[in-house]
């Protein structure tokens, strides 16, 4: 267990579910009679699902966030979205990650975020993905963020396997850039990045070493990575930024058997961090929120759906407030987008707006380009 | 063969291609430097690739196999200046397979460039204004006549000819009219029947036949026209011209910022400019002029690689890739990791280079690919460099600097400080024994360094 010495500080984990949740199915409106008729081939059965209101249920799969729900810390956003959504995956995401709905934007809502938090880069942890390469949420130039695939096996020269040679080989490394500091801007800034990159390996290589817990999670990406992010987080490092992905949601086809399966990881993996934060004393500043690019298509096509509109998403966290925020898409057909899909009632910069000011303590409309309604879902306004 | 001359040509085919291996720099040793750079320019040889073969390994239409065919054709081509073309109008002409969603198209755009990218701007652009994935990209398939539309009329002036202050709103106007009834067939769908591409189609019943008035002349203009007024025009001549150089020559600064900057070296450009407008916009004409020029020749190391400069540069280093096998690795996703997704640049302005290719991530990809690359024996040349008896025997017991001198002979030109060479030996002295693994240490020291992530 470790003991923390500095203040606790506001740490939000955005997790990303990839290729369009369907919402419907996640969050079920079980008692009305379109949704079985418009998804003929796909429609969980009634008596499976797990209700909490008259109207709406949790599919059996996702009964692991069901758990935290009725602990009152899942705030559930329906309907999600924005004007002319885009049911392409790349606009869509790219959307989602920049605010620029119209013009195409290559820097992201995240990266606006941690330059605010640490503009003069004191700390090259302040945001860190799960996952190699980087997301346009969290692109800005000249802000670092680590990209941590392998955190086990983070850094340079990975695949030299001798600890002695790997580490003559980083001190090699360290003397060449540090060298090349002072002899030109280009050179100046390989040298700097160079640094950056043994900077941030060093502050993460005993991260490993030092975790501990009960807690078993399963073995599936979701989860490693969630585990990857209460690994550093309980270590301190400072992060207060943290960005992980899920993928599979574009369900096409085989959503019978797929949807459940991806519910079901996702849940236990939210459920298993929850619990593995808390074991830590380091749940209370934690904020998690789960987004998707698009909902799925009212009707099935016979096996899966195709993209649709009106996502929803989720914010999980113990200082939440829970409950049912925004409306859930209106269901009759008469209402639904172009004819074929939910629409949105929130929208998704406003989702942002919440945690980036009630979360993080940050301005949000510079971040989202805008300025949009926020929901309350913390219990004292924001966590304090 | 001097080293200096050596170290000329390997710049030559750092940035008329994408590097060359010590064997092939010893091929060229008998022929200097205007007949090497002509050979580039107009290859009397087909590229030597076999595409044919590596299509019976990886088949099919996904957007992963076409980039992975363009770089077995980086690495492998007879012709290098040919696929350093293509990628360049690529970059100039950017267009994404992130909307298309069809990435036969953008192959087949990708042949066209490769195609067309060394004859005349005039045609250039007429072959691009035809290109079913630049006319979607660019929404000229809704350009009718009576509701036109201005994305693809606006882009060709203010990216793909004479940028931003050299017209007016009413040319974007008067050349988005003139380009109505450029659209293409639409394909068949693809679900279920595959991935058929689209082909140009002009529609004569939506064009916008009547007189527009284009850069101060007036006509009933069709898209060819408009076209050949933009290639007359000093403007297009001198945008052409610094792109040209920002990517063969030096680093310059991003597009956007132009106008606000002048070229770093302005009368590189006015030559390169003006042989544009003499020669009516002929491309290996400007070509030749750049590649035999003062400014490219003493212009070594004054580029960031950008991520396929980099992957190709270390494929050809270690000799893999040079036939396809069942299973090979996907370079295509590691240029996406590294920040260069090859068919799908961001947006069309292209993609950043310079120093706005590194990052702290990338530049850890970077490195690590490297390093692995070279620590893998059973490739050909790195097999060939370090445990071949006949190259490695008379090393045995050799100083520090002679085996160093070995290895560095593969980078022809990249020059190491001699502090920067002494923590090197230090380095290998203490982690290896035998030649063999010092060779490999030595290898994997150079592609580490911050001079390998330069051209």
């Amino acid at each position: 267990m470790t003991t923390t010495v500095k203040a606790k500080e506001n740490t939000l984990v955005v997790l990303q579910l990839t290729g369009g949740n369907d919402f419907m199915d996640t969050i079920i409106p079980y008692t009305n009679g379109i949704y079985y008729d418009s998804r003929p081939t796909l429609a969980t059965d009634q008596n499976d699902v797990l209700p909490f209101t008259n109207e709406l249920a949790f599919h059996p799969a996702f009964a692991s966030l069901k758990k935290l729900y009725d602990e009152d810390k899942v705030a559930i956003i329906q309907g999600i979205g924005y004007e002319n959504s885009s049911r392409s995956h790349f606009r869509a995401m790219d959307i989602m990650h920049t605010c620029e709905p119209i013009k195409i934007g290559t820097q992201g809502w995240l990266g606006r975020a941690i330059q605010e938090i640490d503009p003069q880069k004191k700390n090259v942890l302040t945001g860190v993905n799960i996952g190699r390469g980087l997301p346009r949420a969290m692109t800005l130039t000249g802000v670092p963020v680590a990209s941590v695939g392998d955190l086990d096996n983070y850094g340079l020269m990975t695949s030299i396997e001798d600890a002695a040679y790997r580490s003559n080989m980083l001190d090699n490394f360290k003397n060449l850039y540090t060298q090349a500091i002072g002899s030109g801007p280009v050179s100046d800034f390989l040298g700097r990045t160079g640094n950056d990159i043994l900077s941030s390996a060093e502050l993460l290589k005993d991260v490993p070493s030092r975790y501990e817990s009960t807690v078993e999670y399963a073995n599936n990406p979701i989860a490693k990575s969630l585990r990857d992010v209460a690994r550093i987080h309980t270590a301190d490092m400072g992060t207060r930024i943290f960005y992980v992905q899920h993928g599979g949601y574009d369900t096409h086809a085989d959503q019978g058997p797929n949807h459940p399966r991806l519910l079901k990881e996702l849940g236990d993996a939210v459920y298993d961090f929850m619990q593995d934060l808390k074991e830590h004393d380091a749940a209370e500043e934690v904020t998690i929120l789960i987004f998707t690019e698009f909902g799925r298509r009212m009707r099935d096509n016979g096996s899966g759906t195709d993209h649709g509109a009106g996502g929803g998403a989720f914010i999980v966290g113990e200082s939440i407030n829970g409950g049912l925020y925004g409306e859930y898409p209106p269901l009759d057909p008469s209402e639904w987008q172009d004819g074929e899909n939910l629409k949105f009632t929130v929208d998704f910069r406003g989702v942002y707006a919440t945690v980036l000011e009630q979360c993080l303590g940050l301005d949000p409309e510079p971040m989202v380009f805008g300025s949009y309604e926020q929901l309350k879902p913390y219990r004292n306004g924001s966590t304090e | 063969m001097t080293s200096e001359k050596c170290e000329l040509i390997a710049h030559l085919y750092r940035r008329a291609g994408f590097g060359i291996t010590k064997d092939e720099l010893s091929a060229l040793s008998s022929r200097n430097y205007e007949e090497i750079a002509e050979s580039l320019l107009d290859p009397s040889q087909d590229s030597g690739v076999n595409i044919d073969t590596w299509r019976r390994y990886h088949n099919g239409a996904h957007h992963q196999i076409y980039r992975n065919e363009w770089i077995y054709k980086m690495v492998n081509t007879r012709n290098p200046l040919e696929e350093k073309m293509a990628l360049f109008w690529h970059h100039v002409f950017a267009t994404g397979q992130s909307k298309l969603e069809h990435p036969t198209v953008m192959g087949i755009q990708i042949d066209m460039l490769r195609r067309v990218g060394m004859t005349n701007f005039r045609d250039i652009l007429v072959e691009l204004s035809k290109d079913p994935a630049m006319i979607y990209w660019l929404d000229n398939s809704e350009n009718h006549n009576g509701s036109p539309n201005e994305n693809y009329g606006r882009e060709l002036l203010e990216l793909f000819s004479m940028g931003v202050g050299n017209y007016d709103e009413d040319d974007i106007k008067n050349a988005s009219r003139a380009f109505t009834g450029w659209t293409f067939n639409q394909p068949v769908p693809i679900y279920p029947h595959g991935d058929y591409p689209a082909t140009f189609k002009f529609d004569h019943d939506d064009h916008d036949f009547t007189e527009k008035t284009f850069l101060g002349e007036t006509g009933n203009f069709n898209g060819e026209d408009i076209i050949d007024i933009i290639v007359k025009q000093p403007a297009t001549a001198r945008f052409v011209a610094r792109h040209l150089y920002n990517f063969f020559v030096a680093d310059e600064y991003q597009v956007p910022a132009w106008n606000e900057n002048p070229p770093k070296d302005p009368e590189a450009i006015d030559l390169l400019a003006e042989t544009f407008q003499k020669s009516h916009g002929d491309i290996t004409r400007v070509m030749r002029v750049l590649l035999n020029s003062d400014f490219f020749k003493s212009s070594r190391f004054k580029k960031v690689k950008s991520p396929t400069e980099f992957i190709v540069g270390v494929l050809k280093l270690t000799g893999e890739y040079s036939d396809p096998t069942v299973i090979t690795p996907d370079y295509g996703s590691m240029g996406t990791l590294m920040g260069q997704e090859l068919l799908n640049p961001p947006t069309v302005e292209g993609w950043h280079t310079g120093l706005e290719w590194l990052d702290a991530g990338i530049l850890s990809e970077r490195v690590n690919f490297a390093v692995e690359s070279v620590s893998d024996t059973s490739k050909t040349r790195v097999n060939q460099i370090s445990q071949d008896e006949n190259a490695t025997n008379h090393l045995n017991d050799a100083t520090a600097d002679k085996i160093f001198d070995y290895c560095m002979g593969e980078f022809p030109g990249l020059s190491i400080t001699e502090a920067d060479k002494q923590r090197i030996y230090d380095t290998v002295e203490t982690n290896t024994r035998d030649t063999k693994e010092k060779i490999v240490n030595y290898l994997q020291c150079i592609v580490s360094t911050p001079e390998y992530q330069l051209t």
